[in-house]
């Protein structure tokens, strides 16, 4: 049942994100060279619906979250690294299978990458356990803990910062 | 409806909207069918991928690893996820007539040429970056990117923000236009 529900999820998690363009290359390097907003509009016109609908449902109680561990130093080192193999790849890990789907079998070159990439870091984590990963660690934390505050407050906040900046992509027409 | 689904393309915000509706709904079903909710992510089957291809040549090695024990090399949700993420793409690809094998980007084309194997070590050398760097933040653009600040967390947004400025600044280097 586990792996059913996965792939169904998946199937139609790949058939939007192929209708919305976001695994071409040049719409990926596109948003980076910051001359075609696609990727960011679909990115956060889903987390504009999604954080609604997963607090309503927390709310409701149905359903209880699951958050990330704030490590400042390993959200930031590895963001940038990730960024920069970003803008060389030209996708990220999900989009990268997606494009392979859509039939750009170049990307076959880094999916390998990706997967050697993988492979190191098992090897580095011992090290960077003890290093990186120990820098500035604030726990599972959302907005909301953090500004002792509504979570609809911060829903509302985040609401009006990607409204303003959906307006702002289609007033200069990127 | 049919014509919907045949066509091309789908605006980002309509696409992006009803991936935000999938993630909400994923989540409520995984809480009631299996044992814990399941959120978007797709990096952690890169590692579970690379544990099962490793322990064909060293078994001892992979049961051996702090990582790989933490993150339990076997087939799951996640990786069934990332499967039918490429089922997904390929039929939508299919059904709207976008299905193109190309052989090298023509935006990469464009600044440096059309050899193949200048593109694919690029890729190599990029795609092994971004995962080492995906796994040390903990989550990639669809665990923290879109799991992460649909949840409002703060580790999500910090990702995001760095993902998007080590992005970008590569970009303007590696794609610059020479005059």
């Amino acid at each position: 049942m586990e792996l059913f529900l996965g792939v169904c999820t998946g199937i139609l998690f790949g058939f939007l994100l192929q209708k919305g363009q976001v695994l071409r290359f040049e719409k990926q390097v596109g948003f980076l060279r910051l001359k075609d907003m696609t990727i960011i509009k679909f990115m956060l016109s889903a987390v504009l619906v999604g954080m609604v609908g997963i607090y309503l449902f927390k709310d409701l109680g149905i359903i209880s979250l699951k958050i990330k561990a704030t490590h400042i130093g390993a959200q930031t080192l590895g963001g940038l690294l990730f960024g920069i193999g970003w803008a060389i790849f030209g996708y990220c890990p999900g989009t990268a299978i997606g494009a392979l789907g859509e039939g750009r079998w170049h990307v076959l070159w880094g999916v390998v990458g990706m997967l050697a990439g993988a492979a190191a870091y098992a090897e580095a984590y011992p090290f960077l356990k003890t290093t990186v990963l120990s820098w500035g660690s604030y726990g599972k934390i959302t907005f909301a803990e953090l500004l002792h505050v509504n979570h609809w407050l911060i829903i509302t906040v985040f609401a009006f910062i990607i409204t303003g900046l959906f307006w702002l992509f289609e007033k200069k027409r990127i | 409806m049919n014509a919907m689904f045949s066509k091309a393309v789908w605006s980002p915000y309509v696409a992006g909207a009803l991936v935000g509706i999938l993630a909400a709904i994923a989540v409520v079903v995984s809480t009631n069918v299996l044992p814990k909710p399941k959120y978007l992510g797709t990096s952690t089957t890169f590692v579970r991928i690379a544990g099962l291809i490793e322990k064909q040549f060293a078994a001892e090695h992979v049961a051996g690893n702090e990582y790989f024990k933490a993150k339990k090399v076997k087939i799951d949700w996640q990786m069934m996820l990332v499967a039918g993420i490429f089922l997904g793409a390929l039929l939508s690809s299919l059904i709207g007539k976008t299905f193109n094998t190309e052989k090298v980007p023509s935006m990469w084309a464009e600044f440096y040429g059309k050899n193949r194997l200048v593109r694919a070590g690029a890729a190599f050398i990029g795609g092994f970056i971004a995962l080492f760097g995906v796994r040390l933040a903990g989550g990639c653009p669809s665990g923290h990117g879109l799991s992460g600040t649909m949840q409002l967390a703060v580790s999500g947004l910090i990702a995001m923000v760095f993902f998007l400025a080590g992005g970008i600044l590569t970009a303007g280097i590696v794609y610059k236009r020479r005059k």
